[in-house]
């Protein structure tokens, strides 16, 4: 490197490894060999750099503007690490690394961080946010019309696309404001009698645009000012405005909430909500630590103790019965069509990869269909009209997943296999042969052996990947058929992953809890962590890093 | 990577001089039996594939008409895709696909070639990390994503749910983990001499990399891409999660839509999606089967 030391301007100038540096690299000059491409190179790269300077600080101003300081000192830190890492001439391997790793530390890591944070919280519905929202947002729930409270003349405008209302006060002065923003006094405005014809900047809307959007304009909730305990203005008429307050008051010293109908008290409880004496609770929450309670959830409530264990079980069984079978079948073809004199050999090669090479959701959506109780291929024409349960019994829905999966894996094993039996050392097979041993034993003895070694890496991935083969499992039973006796949609197919996204909620079949699908997803982490290890330390993958 | 391309080739021709001489009886032990195994397994490797295809051409959309293989043959379902969103999904999918490749090319390589060439401090640490962040499968976090999303589209909502961008970005996090090992190996290989010897020319290490490094690890770089293709091309998991207007759909996400929803009626217009979603990555597959399949193995077996 000291050599380089001079050119180390240039050099620096397109080592951002990014594409635009690459088509003027082409360019060869024998006489000069970096002249043409450091001038090029220390364009694109102070273009580039350009580009994501101004991203960076839009994003960083976008954060401030959003409050989001988290994304704030995330998009700094990125930002001012491009920079140094780009400008200075001691961080050259990092010039290389950096593009990736700035999407893996964000992408990747930071969410299996995050992950992690997520499985000792209950977030999920109704515990969505921080305390302040749900303050804020249980406030706003129970406003109610205050009987006798005032009412204003409003008038309904439209500012920057939202509605919003203007409103005269008790002094006469005009003031505005939207869903987003509080009332605040506004200057220029023009009254007529008592009653808004201009305001600047918005848009009145006549009697006909207000009819046009007579539910926007009656659901519309203005607040009078920051704080929620002020109220809002709605409208029945989009004439009068009345003023409605909330039923509940937050006592930001005793920090409890009060029902001022009622007089009950709600004092906020350890598990994130607002609860009343009598154990009546109030129907938003936050988001608190629960500790290891989601995982004893996972392992000790009934409701999910006993779908998981099934699925536990099943999710072993399943990987390792795919890789199995694969296994055994791609070996046997292997063995098969490993011997030169067959005939066609090719061909078949050819064919057989067919499956391996059609995208694996297509695969499952195929076959479901094909296995379709009423109407599929499999029944009505292979068997001839019969009327299989396939993807409906229990034990026949998981038998389906096997062979599904064995049709779509035994060709990547058959491949393995083949490359691993052409590559056996021919003079072992020879001393095999010249000590006497037979068929069968040399076969036994000097080729299994010697297979297993050069694929059991192979098959500890393959297990790896069917642990966590969701596209399948979702594709072609969706999990089911269902669990009769349980209360949350789960099925006898369900394998972990699956699981984590049902109880996730996010595909709306169930009410969401982020926490206990976290904790699940850290209890599939674990797994494969350990798997991951044992599959190290046998392919010693370490020693390659010297 | 040399397991399978060394693969020992004996010329027909003298394989075929010893048939003729055997005895039928013995021609089934030693080949005929082999013949009616490839028959059968091409049987159970094909007739799905054959059935897809005879579904696509059905004249009727349904299951139960697809059933007649090849019954009558008619382009119907095809030009039906023209009136769903098919060709929208298809192109957003490429998009993403070949977005997500070539990003995925241009981080790995780099980062593999800094692995391989220089020598600095928590190098080591480096790679060991990797090695450890590679074990967790992105996927597994998608709860995670999907949240990160949320508070990422508040500031930007180029970035956030509903992107095809995001999608991108959330692709290109798996990027180092999966990759860099395969390439970092395959770099090794070729001998630190060369750059040695372009150095002392005065070479740049940029210039190294583009226009002496790269050019010899090639084969690794459209391994990868092909395999970040293929990959990205069939995820559904965060796909689904992210891209949640039918517009920004992937073709994974649509076909399941279509297929969940309604299965009788659009039989015949999944099969044709099916069908032409399956073509270019087949045809990837045949043509460079050699390569894939080697890339695959080179990952865990030393070759």
């Amino acid at each position: 490197m000291s050599t380089q030391s001079t050119l180390d301007d240039t050099s620096t100038a397109a080592g951002d490894g990014d594409a635009p540096g690459r088509p003027r690299r082409r360019r060869r000059s024998p006489g000069t060999p970096h002249a043409s491409g450091t001038v090029g190179g220390l364009v694109a790269k102070l273009v580039l750099m350009a580009v994501v300077n101004a991203f960076g600080v839009f994003a960083i101003l976008a954060a401030w503007n959003e409050e989001s300081y988290g994304i704030l000192a995330a998009m700094v830190a990125l930002l001012v690490a491009a920079d140094w890492v780009y400008f200075s001439r001691r961080t050259l391997p990092l010039k290389y690394v950096l593009p990736g790793l700035a999407f893996l530390l964000v992408f990747q890591v930071y969410v299996v961080a995050y992950t992690g944070w997520v499985a000792f919280t209950n977030y999920g519905d109704g515990h969505n946010s921080t305390k302040e929202h749900a303050i804020e947002a249980l406030l706003v729930q129970n406003e109610r019309r205050v009987e006798g409270s005032a009412t204003y003349p409003i008038t309904v405008l439209e500012r920057d696309g939202e509605l919003g209302f203007a409103v005269v006060d008790e002094d006469g002065d005009v003031r505005v404001g939207t869903a987003e923003e509080p009332l605040a006094p506004v200057d220029g405005a023009t009254l007529d009698g008592g009653t808004v014809t201009a305001v600047p900047g918005a848009e009145l809307l006549d009697r006909r645009q207000v009819l046009e959007r007579q539910d926007e304009v009656t659901t519309l909730r203005v607040p009078f000012s920051d704080d929620p305990e002020d109220g809002s203005i709605r409208t029945q008429d989009a004439r009068t405005g009345y003023v409605s307050t909330s039923t509940l008051e937050h006592d930001a010293e005793a920090d409890t909430m009060t029902d001022v109908t009622t007089g009950t008290v709600y004092s906020p409880s350890d598990d994130g909500w607002f609860v009343s004496p009598d154990g009546e609770r109030l129907n938003v929450g936050w988001r608190v630590a629960v500790g290891f309670d989601n995982f004893s959830t996972a392992f000790g409530d009934s409701r999910y103790a006993g779908p998981f264990l099934k699925i536990l079980a099943w999710t072993f069984a399943f990987a390792i019965l795919s890789v199995v079978t694969t296994f055994l079948l791609g070996l046997f073809l292997a063995i098969t069509f490993n011997d030169t004199r067959l005939g066609g050999r090719r061909i078949y090669r050819t064919l057989l990869i067919f499956p391996y090479a059609i995208p694996g959701f297509l695969a499952a959506l195929l076959w479901s269909g094909m296995l379709n109780r009423s109407y599929g291929f499999v029944n009505q024409v292979l068997l001839g009209g019969a009327d299989v349960p396939w993807l409906t019994d229990p034990w026949l829905a998981k038998l389906s997943v096997l062979l599904v999966n064995l049709w779509l894996g035994f060709p990547y094993m058959f491949l393995i296999c083949t490359g691993a039996l052409q590559s056996l050392p021919g003079d072992v097979m020879e001393a095999a042969k010249v000590d006497g041993a037979g068929r069968w034993r040399t076969w036994r003895s000097v080729t299994l052996p010697l297979l297993l070694v050069a694929t059991t890496p192979l098959l500890i991935s393959s297990f790896a990947f069917n642990f966590n083969n969701f596209t399948l499992i979702y594709m072609l039973t969706n999990g089911g058929p269902r669990f009769a006796d349980a209360s949350v949609p789960l099925g006898h197919t369900d394998i972990l992953i699956s699981m984590v996204y049902s109880v996730s909620g996010l595909d709306g079949t169930a009410a969401k809890n982020y926490g206990l699908a976290s904790a699940l997803s850290i209890v599939i982490f674990a797994i494969v962590a350990t798997i991951s290890a044992i599959t190290f330390k046998r392919t010693k993958q370490f020693e390659e890093i010297s | 990577m040399a397991t399978t391309s060394a693969a020992p080739r004996v010329r027909p021709s003298a394989a075929r001089t010893g048939q003729p001489r055997m005895a039928p009886g013995r021609w089934f032990s030693e080949l005929g039996w082999r013949h009616l195994v490839g028959v059968l397994a091409v049987v159970f490797a094909m007739f799905p594939i054959v059935y897809v295809v005879s579904a696509a051409l059905s004249e009727g959309g349904t299951l139960t008409g697809s059933n007649r293989l090849f019954g009558e043959v008619s382009g119907s379902n095809f030009s039906a895709l023209g009136d769903s969103m098919f060709w929208t999904w298809l192109g957003n999918t490429l998009q993403i696909a070949i977005a997500t490749g070539v990003g995925t090319v241009l981080m790995g390589a780099a980062a593999a070639y800094a692995f391989s060439r220089f020598r600095f401090r928590g190098r080591r640490a480096g790679l060991t990390a990797l090695l450890v962040i590679q074990m967790f499968p992105q996927m597994l976090a998608f709860v995670a994503i999907f949240l990160l999303l949320i508070g990422l589209g508040n500031v930007m909502p180029v970035l956030g749910l509903n992107s095809k961008l995001a999608l991108i970005a959330v692709y290109l996090g798996g990027a180092l983990g999966v990759n860099t090992f395969l390439m970092y190996g395959f770099f090794n290989t070729v001998p630190r001499e060369l750059d040695e010897a372009a150095k002392l020319d005065g070479a740049t290490h940029a210039q190294i990399y583009w226009t002496i490094i790269l050019r010899l690890v090639t084969p690794i770089l459209a391994v990868v891409a092909l395999l970040s293709f293929i990959s990205t091309f069939g995820e559904f998991i965060i796909a689904r999660l992210v891209l949640q207007s039918e517009r920004n759909w992937t073709v994974a996400v649509g076909l399941y839509g279509w297929v969940s929803s309604l299965l009788e009626a659009n039989w015949g217009l999944f099969a044709a999606g099916a069908v032409i979603s399956a073509v270019p990555v087949l045809l990837l597959f045949l043509f460079l089967q050699k390569y894939i399949v080697g890339g695959l193995t080179a990952g865990s077996v030393k070759g």
